[in-house]
């Protein structure tokens, strides 16, 4: 076990990049530029949320931590060990600690299966439970534990809600018992009373479970929640991290900031407000060149057009923008 | 003046195993000129039925069976299928979430607005499209000469967003539909797109009834704002007291689970249950299986509309016995 200041999660340098192929030779004429030099950690039962818009490889960052991906750079340590250099067995032994919620539970369970048994499935592949008795009672545990009724065990997932079916996703990851949850969109397409009871329930599960989330989101208002850590990304690349009360009370980098400020408020008072950028993101097979974000940043200078920023250390987390350099301490 | 739009008692049913169910059951609201009218609910409230409903577009086997929808005095449920055909289009235009599905993938953006505006006008190819390059300029589009000839596929998803209320737009419609206009978009440009209906819905003054599940999104165009749950209507209120002050029991667990307004650290308040299954809907307040503030009467019979201010409208037997006796009808 570790303790509570090691992370249970490093990715460093993590990049991963789509070839675009052509012709009939199939010859590499690109790259859509996924994921780029990611970088962050997340601590045992803790959260960070990985947000941004679509296109600009939150996903990607989800899957490559998963071995769904192949990154072409990069180290993604798991309890201590690089995910990426472990050979099948190795990985299939640790992925049990490490699950994946998604954003649709309906393309994510088997219409024809029973839910009791599609949470018993992974305790089958891990050994978990020593015979069908002790996994029944372990599948009415779970069922317990994401508030749904033990007795409906025996039904399928069309009889389910979509925020019940959601539940039935968390309590087949927890089934295997793992640190990590990557939770991709896992409450997006939910509705609002719903996503409340969703969120409330990962928390809970967390406080009781110990378990590190990594809560990835295009929505930002919904973080605040669970949160601890946020990293922005915009186009393929983190802008901002930090703690979550700094990044929403001082948000550093001028897209987190536009982010924030699109969010619609239901403040009758906040009405009418400019939008705070134009245009579109840029695709990721071709991000302009300098700061990725320079073509719609509304302080965009001479220099952000050429030179891509590096991470500035700031109070409370880094901002990948020149505006949040230091003074006089230029490296 | 009367109400440009004028929904009365409308209900709209599709064949279930134990009978017709209801999707859109007795909804009354007016919809007046140059007015933006929200109609908010979760999935499954019965908003866009209500809005197809309007349109006789109602996906089959479902059925408009009771009430009436007026445009400008006219009833809509009697015309005829062509006189409908050219209310849809030329009187009231839509907007959907998703502008893929509604624009044709092989044909320039340019010439799909042209065609628009020539099936509904008597007017020269030329003079629809010198109007198309207007439009394209007034919803936004940068070199709108040049965007004329895209193929869709070519435009962000936000330039297909305009490209679709440049078409809605192309008519020049007393009343636009639009559902969930901007749901499928990237915030940044959501905002964007809210920004450009509101001045649109100002320069213009057409009328909107917008469909959504945002509340934010209400705050920014709406003037009045209609709450539906499970295929009834529970409260219509102007945008601010219905945002600050909302009555009904539903509308406030909506508001105070909204992450915006709760507290970080602290769970959010939830609204317990889930949305009862039309076939396991009470007879009473379909709300009442998971109303904090639930007694005897709420599950038996549905509540009467209560007038508790100017312009608000509330079922809820809540509510209603609060009020001072003259304050019901």
């Amino acid at each position: 076990m570790s303790d509570a200041n090691e992370s249970i999660l490093r990715v460093e340098g993590l990049r991963t990049w789509y070839p675009i192929r052509r012709g009939l030779l199939r010859r590499v004429v690109g790259h859509v530029q996924a994921a780029t030099d990611v970088s962050f950690e997340i601590a045992p039962g803790r959260t960070l949320a990985l947000v941004g818009e679509s296109g600009c490889g939150k996903s990607t960052v989800g899957r490559s931590i998963l071995c769904l991906e192949n990154p072409q750079e990069g180290r993604v340590e798991f309890e201590g060990r690089d995910l990426l250099s472990l050979d099948a067995t190795s990985l299939r032994a640790a992925r049990q600690r490490l699950q994946i919620v998604f954003q649709d539970p309906m393309a994510s369970l088997d219409p024809r299966m029973r839910i009791r048994d599609q949470i018993a499935e992974g305790m089958h592949s891990f050994g978990i439970g020593a015979d069908e008795a002790e996994r029944t009672a372990r599948v009415a545990e779970l069922l317990e534990r994401v508030q749904l009724d033990p007795r409906t065990m025996d039904r399928y997932p069309n009889e389910f809600s979509g925020g019940q079916r959601q539940r039935i996703c968390i309590a087949r990851a927890l089934a295997v018992e793992p640190r990590l949850i990557v939770c991709d969109e896992s409450v997006s397409a939910l509705d609002v009373s719903i996503q409340a009871q969703i969120l409330n329930l990962l928390r809970r599960l967390q406080e009781e479970l110990g378990l590190s989330y990594l809560f990835i989101t295009h929505d930002l208002s919904v973080v605040r929640y669970l949160a601890h850590e946020v990293a922005v990304m915009y186009l393929g690349r983190i802008v901002e991290r930090g703690p979550t009360e700094r990044l929403f009370a001082h948000p550093a980098h001028p897209y987190t900031r536009a982010l924030l400020a699109a969010i619609p408020s239901i403040d009758p008072a906040r009405r009418g407000e400019a939008p705070p950028v134009l245009g579109d993101v840029p695709s990721p097979s071709r991000p302009p060149p300098g700061c990725h974000f320079h073509t719609r940043c509304p302080v965009a200078m001479e220099r952000c057009r050429r030179e891509a920023p590096p991470m500035f250390a700031i109070e409370g987390g880094e901002s990948r923008c020149f505006l949040s350099e230091a003074p006089g301490r230029a490296d | 003046m009367s109400a440009l739009l004028e929904v009365r008692d409308l209900r709209t049913v599709f064949p279930g195993e134990g009978g017709p169910t209801p999707v859109v059951d007795g909804v009354s609201f007016d919809l007046d000129r140059g007015e933006v009218l929200a109609l908010v609910g979760e999935s499954g409230s019965g908003k866009s039925m209500t809005a197809f409903s309007i349109l006789r577009l109602v996906p089959k086997p479902g059925r408009v069976v009771a009430g009436s929808v007026r445009l400008g005095g006219e009833d809509l449920l009697g015309l005829s299928v062509t006189a409908m055909r050219r209310v849809r289009g030329r009187r009231i235009s839509m907007i959907f979430q998703e502008p893929m599905t509604c624009l044709n993938p092989v044909v320039r953006v340019g010439e799909q607005v042209v065609e628009a505006i020539r099936l509904h006008e008597d007017v020269s190819r030329a003079d629809a499209r010198d109007r198309t390059r207007a439009l394209f300029a007034e919803v936004g589009i940068p070199d709108p000469e040049a965007r004329l000839d895209a193929y869709p596929h070519q435009l962000s998803g936000g330039l297909k967003q305009r490209v679709m209320i440049a078409m809605a737009l192309s008519t020049r419609p007393e009343m636009l539909i639009a559902d969930e206009p901007t749901t499928a978009l990237d915030v940044t440009v959501q905002a964007q797109i809210l920004t450009l209906l509101r001045e649109l819905q100002q320069s213009r003054g057409t009328a909107i009834l917008l469909i959504t599940h945002d509340l934010g999104i209400v705050n920014e165009l709406a003037d009045r704002v209609a709450v539906m749950y499970a295929g009834r209507l529970v409260e219509i209120a102007p945008r601010v007291p219905l945002l600050t002050e909302p009555l009904h029991p539903y509308t406030q667990g909506l508001l105070r689970s909204m992450p915006a307004r709760g507290r970080p650290g602290e769970p959010l308040p939830e609204i317990p249950g889930v949305v009862p299954r039309a076939s396991e809907w009470p007879r009473g307040c379909r709300f009442s299986t998971r109303c904090p503030v639930r007694f005897e009467p709420c599950a038996e019979t549905y509540p009467a509309e209560s007038h508790p201010a100017a312009g608000r409208r509330v079922f809820c037997h809540d509510v209603e016995r609060r009020l001072p006796s003259e304050g019901a009808r």
